[in-house]
């Protein structure tokens, strides 16, 4: 699978380690019910005994699903929060990178709520930036307004890798990562797969799924 | 506030028990107590080990059950048959107060009408009414009735025929329960242990609490003038036992206090009603000639007890005769227990907002707590309200914490929700639940110890979010999805690692949601299905991966699962099911549902 780059850039150093660039991402997603950015985002993190901090609105977790921990790429805990507010998920996503006990927070929030503006991401991002947390907001239905998040993604599924054993089934799942606004870096897009350890985002895998046919 | 007028333990209980239940008790918990310590002190006769003063244990300071140590010298017989033991000094040590509301129901009936508007002139006779065997008869009177005649107990169409103008109003008599049990837990302002008594009556143990507010006079005075500008009139009595307190509360003088020596002199006098017995014993002690308490004093142990050896308590003139002289223990049955770490604030005038002076009362229980070498788990604020209430707020700890400014920080939003009334003059915070706690070096570097931080932070998440909101995964070993997960508070412990891990969603719906499906074959996997209204072509499948029911935890004719790890032609990885196969005599034509979604 080839994806077009545009401009052409390099493989983003940077991001390849989020843990010593902490900050604030957001990710969007075409389609509501896709799990590739909550998939984007936890390929991420890498094993450790800090827990997750995972806050959802109501809304958000009747539409899309509660995080399920056994299908987790990494092992980790998570500590789940459910509010029904969009100022509540801000503030417990803020008193969350409060704590440096955190490897991340994950946000997921329905629509363009009026509690979400500038202020609000920048005081993420920069809290996020002190602690050493890196914190992803995952904007469900929303729109690319005004934010101040370092790294906006548009994130979306690909046709999985072929399954090693099996033609019929999906294997390794890959999605289109459009970075479409960047604080450090000029804009790119790439396709990401995580290969049980780290993200890669490469601007071709290597072995391209085989023609797929109906069953 | 300043740290001399200080009580030493004030609380508020969690939850009010059953007011029925705590009225039984504590006669049934002397009559044991009394049977235990004569059994003890039978089986120490028999043994006779020669007991030395090492061997006694030390006092400990706090005792739950509120006894003070002397009870446990005391020799108190097995049987009442036995012969009344010397009198102990120290078993009357204790001070008790009594409160007799005689006017409670009128009064309380009164400001209800009051508020209103449809309250009775004075001069009007008024009655309150409670449902008798045979029609409604009087439960309260207010003071123009009582002088017409109308008196409790009588049926209200005869006092009709003797007042004719007499207004009758149904009496609530569960609500009277109510406000006196709350108002027994206001009288916390004065002592920590109190207690309803009966339907009119409170009762405290204010053993060493009367030199806070200046003596027992002082205090006495204190609690009528509180209680009426609360508008309810009160007669009180301090004396060293529960039955002596009662009955001078109600026979005795004003604001009476009765110290041990003079206890048999001043209650030989009162008649024998002020032995909280029922009428028909009293009736009886009449025809044989008793109508003082002195006289029944003077009687033979033996033949009292020979009469009386069946009777339930209430109807034992020889067991509330030992009560009220302290010969028998009588427990104090409060709500519940005060808490053994608390601090107060004082207010010279009633205030609506207890922020300002929470930092400070925060930094006292911390110093309380560290030279105990506690830390808290649960933390209230009570507020005694002017108008003879109390409302309380409470917040709880993932750690032992006595950190105050961390304390402070669990009320950041929760003192709007307490109910300030028109305003109070006493607040109090307290640890109800401590855990030992350990003082922990910071490390090397300066950083704190690892999961302080993280435990701070579910505090304050669960203090203002709530505590059901706040969960962290427990595994479970069960296969069906939805139960491999359970979702606990994060206050509590921390969860386990997880299971060996199997190709599963990374989110799954909470109800599975149910799709159209179309298929090749009907035990084989989805061609295209319908989900939320969009139609979506299986390119890829993995499956089927079938789970059967749990049959020892679900209802029978529960079907089995058939899973299936589907790709759409949009690229979205999807956790779909069958429930149920074709014939297997568990339902119709199987449903599929949407169970999860994959990255």
């Amino acid at each position: 699978m080839q994806c077009p780059s545009r401009p052409v850039t390099s493989t983003p150093q940077r991001l390849r380690n989020p843990a010593q660039h902490a900050t604030l991402s957001e990710i969007f997603s075409a389609k509501v019910t896709d799990g590739a950015g909550i998939g984007f985002a936890l390929a991420h993190l890498s094993k450790t005994d800090k827990p997750l901090l995972w806050v959802q609105d109501r809304v958000s977790r009747r539409e899309t699903g509660r995080p399920y921990l056994a299908g987790f790429p990494v092992p980790l805990s998570i500590i789940h929060v459910d509010v029904s507010r969009p100022a509540d998920l801000l503030w417990a996503m803020e008193e969350g990178l409060r704590c440096g006990d955190l490897c991340g927070v994950i946000g997921e929030i329905w629509g363009d709520p009026p509690a979400l503006d500038f202020t609000a991401t920048k005081r993420l991002a920069l809290r996020s930036e002190a602690q050493g947390v890196p914190a992803w907001l995952i904007r469900h239905a929303g729109h690319a307004n005004l934010s101040a998040a370092r790294l906006r993604w548009r994130i979306d599924g690909l046709p999985a890798m072929n399954h090693p054993y099996d033609a019929h089934a999906p294997g390794q799942p890959l999605w289109r990562a459009e970075l479409f606004r960047a604080r450090w870096q000029a804009p790119g897009e790439w396709v990401a797969r995580h290969d049980g350890d780290t993200l890669h985002l490469e601007h071709g895998v290597e072995h391209p799924p085989l023609a797929t046919k109906v069953v | 506030m300043t740290v001399k007028d200080k009580l030493p333990v004030l609380t508020f209980p969690n939850a009010p028990k059953d007011a029925s239940s705590a009225r039984a008790k504590p006669d049934q918990l002397a009559l044991a107590i009394a049977a235990l310590r004569g059994a003890l002190e039978r089986e120490a006769q028999t043994t006779a080990p020669p007991k030395s003063e090492a061997e006694t244990d030390t006092p400990d300071s706090y005792s739950p059950v509120g006894e003070p140590r002397a009870w446990r010298d005391t020799p108190v017989p097995a049987t009442t048959i036995s012969t009344p033991p010397q009198k102990d000094k120290d078993a009357l040590s204790r001070r008790i107060t009594a409160l007799y509301l005689p006017h409670f129901a009128m009064e309380r009936w009164d400001r209800w009408a009051k508020q209103r508007g449809t309250e009775s002139p004075a001069d009007l006779p008024t009655a309150l009414v409670c449902e008798g065997t045979h029609g409604p008869v009087i439960y309260a009177t207010n003071r123009a009735a009582d002088i017409a005649g109308v008196h409790k107990g009588a049926r209200v169409v005869d006092m009709r025929a003797l007042v004719p103008n007499l207004r009758v109003e149904f009496a609530d008599i569960g609500g009277d329960g109510a406000a006196l049990q709350k108002l027994s837990l206001w009288m916390r302002r004065w002592c920590p242990w109190t207690a309803c008594d009966g339907p009119a009556g409170i009762v405290m143990d204010t053993t060493g609490s009367d030199h806070l507010f200046g003596g027992e006079p002082a205090m006495l005075r204190d609690i009528e003038e509180r209680l009426a500008h609360l508008g309810l009139s009160a007669q009180l009595a301090c004396a060293p036992t529960h039955g002596a307190a009662w009955a001078l509360a109600r026979r005795g003088g004003v604001r009476e206090t009765c110290d041990a020596q003079q206890l048999m002199l001043r209650v030989s006098s009162l008649p024998v009603q002020s032995l909280r017995i029922d009428g028909p014993t009293v009736q009886l002690l009449g025809r044989l000639g008793l109508k003082a308490i002195g006289d029944l004093a003077a009687v033979p142990r033996i033949s009292l007890a020979r009469r009386f050896s069946r009777a339930p308590i209430a109807q034992n003139p020889l067991v509330r005769l030992d009560q009220m002289m302290g010969r028998l223990a009588e427990p104090m049955n409060a709500a519940d227990d005060p808490p053994r770490f608390a601090v107060q604030a004082r207010l010279p005038e009633a205030v609506q907002d207890p922020t300002h002076h929470l930092p400070a009362l925060c930094v006292e229980l911390c110093a309380q707590l560290e030279t105990a070498g506690f830390g808290a788990r649960r933390i209230c604020v009570t507020v005694y309200r002017t108008d003879g209430e109390v409302s309380q707020i409470s917040a709880a700890t993932a750690q032992a914490s006595r950190d105050p400014d961390h304390l402070r920080r669990l009320f950041d939003d929760k003192l709007e929700k307490i109910d300030p009334g028109f305003g109070f003059d006493l607040i109090t915070l307290a640890a109800t639940v401590v855990e030992n706690m350990q003082i922990t070096q910071n490390r090397l570097d300066g950083k704190e110890p690892t999961g302080a931080a993280l435990a701070q932070m579910i505090d304050r998440l669960s203090a203002r979010l709530g505590a059901k909101v706040v969960t962290r995964p427990h595994p479970h070993p069960s296969h069906i999805p939805e139960r491999a997960e359970v979702w606990a508070s994060a206050l509590h412990a921390k969860p386990a690692p997880p299971m060996a891990r199997v190709a599963r969603p990374l989110k799954i719906f909470d109800h599975p949601e149910e799709v159209r499906v179309l298929y090749a074959v009907p035990e084989g996997p989805p061609a295209q299905f319908v989900w939320r209204k969009i139609t979506y072509r299986v390119v890829r499948f993995a499956g089927p991966e079938r789970i059967a029911p749990e049959w020892w935890k679900d209802m029978p004719g529960t079907r089995l699962r058939d899973y299936y790890h589907v790709e759409n032609q949009t690229s979205q990885r999807l956790w779909l099911y069958r429930e149920g196969v074709l014939g297997d005599d568990r339902g119709a034509t199987p449903r599929w549902f949407v169970h999860g979604v994959f990255a």
